[in-house]
């Protein structure tokens, strides 16, 4: 993967030396990098990769960024994550699981773990424990949300990763990019959606095609989730509606508690 | 003005005549969960799609002349130079066929703003340079305030306007092409009874009114009520998520973002529609924030609207046409907020 010498404005850029891994994950965000196949070209030649399980067999521990996909749910992940942060000038958490514990982290919410362990894997022996993202064992200097990620996104950061340009995500809720795409609101047609708690970035992908949103983004800066809670309970849903959306991902931790607590009010 | 009137079944030759043209009316999308009518501006492929008698639509016209996310330009990177290239997006004449009076003065407000100033917005004269607007006299919906607002008729900014009298429309003929076409049509001068007729509706109309602001003095009264204790509580209501000003047909703001592509050869200028309401709204170079709080955003889009507009043009930037109430989740309606912060309605939020 060395090719030509990138310039920019005639001014060289510098290749970054780039490894992909993945933990307790399904491994669809790394899978996305390779769907796009109109840019992927291109997308591969602004980097050096060199460790990428998908794409790759050859790998490396020499790297200056880290993408790191999925959830810490064993003690080795956790010691492999550490080497890797060890390694790496910059720890990307890639997806949902690395930044908020993803769809993993709703056994977390199980008070005996055991027991959870024991219905999914039965008598077989296997390590597991409660899922945690990446940030919880060590400093993420980026998080790139969704589930799965998009992946043009990624480009976006990727290249201003490569030029040195600042990256923004946005604060506000999907509400903004849903109503840009001239949809019709899905409360409206009767269905629960937390749009307008949760960042935007993903284009209003699920609401577009008439899904409610269920927050894979995590939340919008200072989300109003009390005042979406009223409005999930005069369009006929409850609190336990509310919580399974909010819980799903793991990104809305503090509100869940909040949620949880007034629900018992 | 030139006036003529139309036999009903006399429209779909209209139509006809005008569909050379691409062609942007309400259309049908579906119910709502109450099972009301839910309806929207597109392209109309086939005269059956066009819903005249339609209600209100969910968006304004908004998305045809200021696009939500509009490609400003587009570069060629070389080595030591760039190319830029510069297309205003208006490829094509659009005959809107079925504006409501409030949403041709909407039209007519954004045109000062982006047409007559100092530096026009290009992208916006091009694609507004390219309308033929045929509008249609409506019944006024309970959230509609348009009569408060001086909006709820039009006298510029069309080619056409057809108002139902029963068996026939009665057409106000505003523009030399309008003219040529209805010279292709069956109509005819109206009678005397005809006019009668005119009026009769127009009247019957006006008395369907329900929804009022009460605008006396409001710009003093936003100025008196610039601390007010009940801007705090809208701003508890707001999820801050602009949906009001995405709906809105007259809010313009955006903000601009420059984009490298992968390859680094080519870059794109994008223009983004935003909403006064997002928490970064107010977001400076260095990170300060002069609107952090929700109630202060909330309070600085009716500023907008209805002081700092009158008082550059003598006239409110809001049309009544109460859609941000409507799609409002947090039940926020102009009409509430002008009226808690004069002081009157008591519990509002």
């Amino acid at each position: 993967m060395t090719a030509k010498e990138h310039t920019y404005l005639g001014v060289p850029v510098k290749k970054p030396k780039v490894a992909f891994f993945e933990f307790t994950s399904c491994e669809g965000c790394q899978l996305q990098l390779l769907n796009n196949e109109a840019t992927l070209v291109d997308f591969l030649s602004l980097l050096t990769i060199v460790n990428f399980r998908e794409a790759m067999s050859e790998q490396s521990n020499d790297y200056e960024i880290a993408f790191v996909e999925g959830s810490i749910t064993r003690d080795d992940e956790a010691e492999q994550l550490k080497q890797i942060r060890d390694r790496a000038q910059t720890l990307v958490a890639l997806g949902s699981c690395a930044c908020f514990g993803g769809v993993n982290q709703l056994k977390n919410r199980f008070n005996d773990l055991a027991w959870v362990k024991k219905q999914v894997y039965g008598s077989h022996p296997i390590e597991t424990r409660e899922a945690m993202p990446l940030s919880a064992i060590v400093p993420v200097d980026l998080e790139i949300y969704g589930c799965p990620i998009k992946k043009e996104e990624v480009e976006r950061v990727v290249t201003n990763l490569v030029l040195g340009k600042s990256i923004d995500y946005p604060k506000y809720p999907v509400c903004m990019e849903c109503k840009a795409n001239h949809n019709v609101c899905l409360f409206d047609l009767g269905q629960p959606c937390l749009g307008p708690i949760t960042r935007a970035g993903c284009d209003a992908w699920c609401p577009t095609n008439r899904l409610g949103c269920w927050g894979c983004r995590g939340p919008a800066e200072k989300p109003n989730v009390r005042q979406l809670r009223q409005i999930m309970h005069e369009h006929g849903f409850s609190d336990e509606q509310m919580l399974d959306r909010l819980e799903c991902f793991g990104g809305f931790g503090q509100y869940v508690s909040e949620l949880k607590r007034a629900s018992k009010e | 003005m030139l006036f003529r009137v139309f036999a009903k079944d006399q429209l779909i030759n209209l139509y006809d005549i005008l569909a050379v043209n691409h062609i942007v009316g309400p259309v049908s999308k579906g119910v709502d969960r109450h099972g009301a009518p839910l309806y929207d501006f597109d392209f109309i492929y086939d005269f059956a799609e066009l819903q005249l008698d339609y209600t209100a639509t969910i968006h304004s016209l908004k998305r045809f002349v200021l696009p939500p996310r509009e490609t400003l330009c587009t570069f060629d990177l070389q080595t030591d130079s760039w190319q830029k290239h510069v297309d205003f997006n208006a490829d094509k004449p659009i005959v809107y066929f079925g504006l409501h009076a409030c949403d041709i003065n909407a039209l007519n407000k954004l045109d000062k703003v982006l047409l007559g100033n100092v530096f026009p917005d290009p992208y916006y004269a091009a694609k507004r340079k390219n309308m033929f607007i045929i509008g249609v006299g409506c019944m006024p919906q309970p959230f509609c305030f348009c009569k408060s607002m001086g909006t709820d008729s039009v006298l510029h900014g069309f080619d056409l306007f057809l108002t139902d009298l029963g068996d026939s429309y009665f057409v106000e003929i505003h523009s030399a092409r309008a003219f040529t076409f209805m010279s292709s049509m069956e109509c005819r001068e109206p009678r005397h009874s005809e006019h009668q007729r005119f009026l009769e509706v127009t009247q019957e109309r006006m008395n369907r009114f329900t929804c009022h602001v009460d605008t006396t003095d409001l710009t003093k009264i936003l100025d008196l009520e610039f601390q007010a204790d009940v801007w705090q509580e809208w701003g508890k209501k707001c999820l801050s998520c602009g949906t009001c000003a995405n709906v809105c047909p007259t809010c313009y703001c955006y903000g601009i973002e420059e984009n490298v592509d992968l390859s680094l050869q080519h870059a794109t200028k994008t223009k983004h529609l935003y909403s006064c309401n997002l928490i970064d709204f107010a977001q400076v170079a260095g990170g300060h924030n002069f609107r952090p709080e929700s109630h202060d955003r909330l309070k600085y889009r009716y500023y907008h609207k209805h002081r700092g507009f009158v008082e550059a043009f003598e006239e409110s930037l809001c049309v009544g046409c109460g859609r941000c109430g409507q799609s409002c989740l947090a039940n926020i309606t102009v009409p509430e907020v002008i009226r808690s912060v004069r002081g009157e309605g008591g519990d509002h939020a």
